[in-house]
């Protein structure tokens, strides 16, 4: 498989949101606005490429029973790492995005992917899979996030066009659910094709 | 009074898949069935208790007097994967007809965000059930999770049931399957969102 | 590719890995330390210069007062030595949960301004106790003595956001609840 490949089939073969339907609980939850799902993302990204890269380096070494904890530990390190980062540097960003930090340890794309392709394959290669997928995944947070802005605020990245309120049940959570339901269709519909 | 608030509060308001967003792929996962939702959410059930109550307790006896609560999401998240594979030997061994019904879930529950959720949760938010602001103690937080699972649990059986009646329904091509499915639950956080307010 | 599992080998792995990356977590909670006091201490202050009039000195250190069997933090603006104006923290129950304010208190109980430090209030709805510039210039010189700190529908004089009567009503309670603990201050330095 070629490097480009690599990174591209994340953004629409196997974008980990609408063909994967994964990690699902941020994709939700952080969405109120297009900024937030990019904030999220970016997070998620983060601790993708670096737990992919260390999990290539050290899978040869650890024994087959204990892959799965060693793993969460990497993990879990990296997203402290991040917690640490976001409360020096951005405060106001991980006050907004709160309890879904420290959740990116429990998405199930970032152990599957290390499961699926960082155990098995060299860092470089790791690092390429974990910026393919963590890209299609922001972009997938920002579009669903885009929407439920428009719809639910009448703005987009904080720009407002509309005056007054937007439809206020897509920024609560009915909306989140709605709106990936949509995109799901949408997605399929044109996927076929 | 105060317990009772925390039941309602954590069943229907806030309830944790509709509302709070957390355990969603397990939700979706395994509601296809009735039978295995509620395998599902027994499981659940007696692994956020038992998580929660076991970190909750290592949080406030080791993390917190050490000054060591960076190491909050590591150390919780080792003790829930040892927790749930302790249950499952345990399990095993003492009641097999349970682990009949619950075993196959077991391994699934580590990576369900709702337990990690919870943990969490109780630490580190405040709650004001018609008191003052405050952070949970042992007593709440132990009817806080109770409660909160047995939101999963109503949450998931309401929509396996509606799911297998979906099942044999003609839906269009593209809505087949998740989309579908999503939608139907975006219908239920509808619902759902009538909850708000009363507590 | 992966080793073979034999118990030594298992726990040397497992035991090498936690303890490489509690060492990699010390080190960058050490790094960071410094920054995240500092981002904190940051908000605070800006947060203090909404509340409290600009003159002055503020004490950035917090103390407490206790009222009606409640701890209220609050810092104190002092000019020429003489204890002005005190920002206390007020936490009250709002729609969605907790809704913490920083409330600016003059002498005599005016309160100066108010600035929410956190919510968990509907977005569109009650979240916009935290921008909507009407509601919040209302309690802005809202004296006490003259006024009552309830909403219009409870027979008070603050004006409710719209479709938001309890966040209002939540977000004058916990004005209220600031002013009262800024009397008590006063009256404990007497």
């Amino acid at each position: 498989m070629s490097k480009l490949s690599i990174i591209t089939r994340g953004l629409v073969k196997e974008n980990p949101t609408f063909v994967l339907v994964l990690g699902m609980c941020p994709t939700l939850a952080t969405t109120t606005s297009a900024m937030n799902g990019l904030e999220m993302g970016l997070a998620t990204m983060f601790v993708l490429i670096l737990s992919n890269i260390v999990i290539s380096l050290i899978a040869p070494v650890v024994p087959d029973k204990v892959h799965i904890p060693v793993y969460i530990v990497v993990i879990a390190t990296f997203v402290t790492v991040l917690q640490l980062l976001m409360q020096a540097y951005v405060p106001q960003v991980y006050a907004t995005l709160g309890l879904f930090i420290p959740l990116i340890v429990v998405n199930c794309i970032v152990l599957g992917r290390a499961e699926a392709f960082a155990g098995k394959n060299g860092a470089l290669d790791s690092a390429l899979d974990g910026i393919g997928i963590g890209v299609g995944f922001t972009l997938s947070l920002t579009l669903i996030g885009m929407v439920r802005e428009v719809l639910g605020s009448g703005s987009l990245f904080g720009w407002k066009f509309l005056a007054g309120d937007g439809i206020l049940a897509f920024v609560m959570a009915p909306g989140a659910f709605l709106v990936l339901g949509y995109l799901l269709v949408l997605f399929n519909k044109l996927a076929k094709k | 009074m105060e317990y009772f608030l925390i039941i309602i509060s954590a069943i229907f308001v806030n309830n944790i898949v509709l509302a709070q967003f957390l355990g969603v792929c397990p939700f979706l996962g395994v509601s296809s069935r009735l039978s295995t939702a509620t395998g599902m959410s027994g499981a659940v059930c007696f692994v956020i208790t038992l998580a929660t109550v076991v970190t909750y307790l290592l949080n406030t006896y080791l993390l917190v007097p050490l000054g060591l609560e960076f190491l909050q999401t590591i150390s919780f998240i080792l003790v829930i994967a040892a927790l749930v594979q302790m249950v499952e030997i345990v399990l095993k061994k003492s009641s097999p007809s349970l682990y009949a019904a619950l075993g196959i879930f077991l391994p699934l529950i580590t990576t369900n965000c709702a337990v990690l959720g919870v943990a969490i949760t109780v630490v580190s938010k405040e709650f004001s059930f018609g008191g003052a602001p405050h952070l949970m103690n042992l007593g709440e937080a132990t009817v806080y999770a109770v409660a909160t699972s047995l939101g999963y649990g109503l949450a998931m059986i309401l929509f396996a049931g509606m799911r297998e009646h979906l099942a044999g329904n003609d839906v269009p091509k593209a809505f087949k399957g998740l989309p579908i499915a999503f939608i139907t639950v975006g219908i239920m956080a509808m619902a759902f969102l009538g909850f708000s307010g009363i507590v | 590719m992966a080793a073979k599992s034999n118990l030594i080998n298992m726990a040397a792995c497992l035991t090498g890995v936690c303890l490489v990356c509690s060492a990699i977590l010390g080190g960058v909670f050490s790094m960071t330390k410094e920054p995240i006091e500092e981002a904190s201490r940051k908000a605070l202050l800006e947060a203090l210069s909404v509340v409290l009039p600009a003159r002055g000195e503020v004490n950035p250190e917090a103390r407490s007062v206790e009222l009606d069997g409640r701890t209220y933090e609050y810092y104190e603006q002092t000019l020429d030595t003489a204890a002005v104006c005190w920002a206390v923290k007020s936490t009250v129950g709002g729609f969605g949960g907790p809704l913490t304010l920083l409330v600016g208190v003059e002498k005599g109980g005016v309160v100066h301004a108010t600035r929410v430090l956190s919510h968990s209030e509907t977005p569109g709805l009650g979240a916009k106790c935290e921008t909507d510039a009407a509601f919040i210039d209302q309690f802005k010189g809202f004296d006490t003595a003259t006024k009552s700190l309830k909403v219009r529908k409870d027979g008070g004089d603050v004006d409710a956001i719209t479709a938001s009567t309890i966040t209002s009503r939540a977000y004058a309670e916990a004005v209220a609840c600031a002013v009262r603990a800024a009397a008590k201050i006063q009256e404990e330095a007497r």
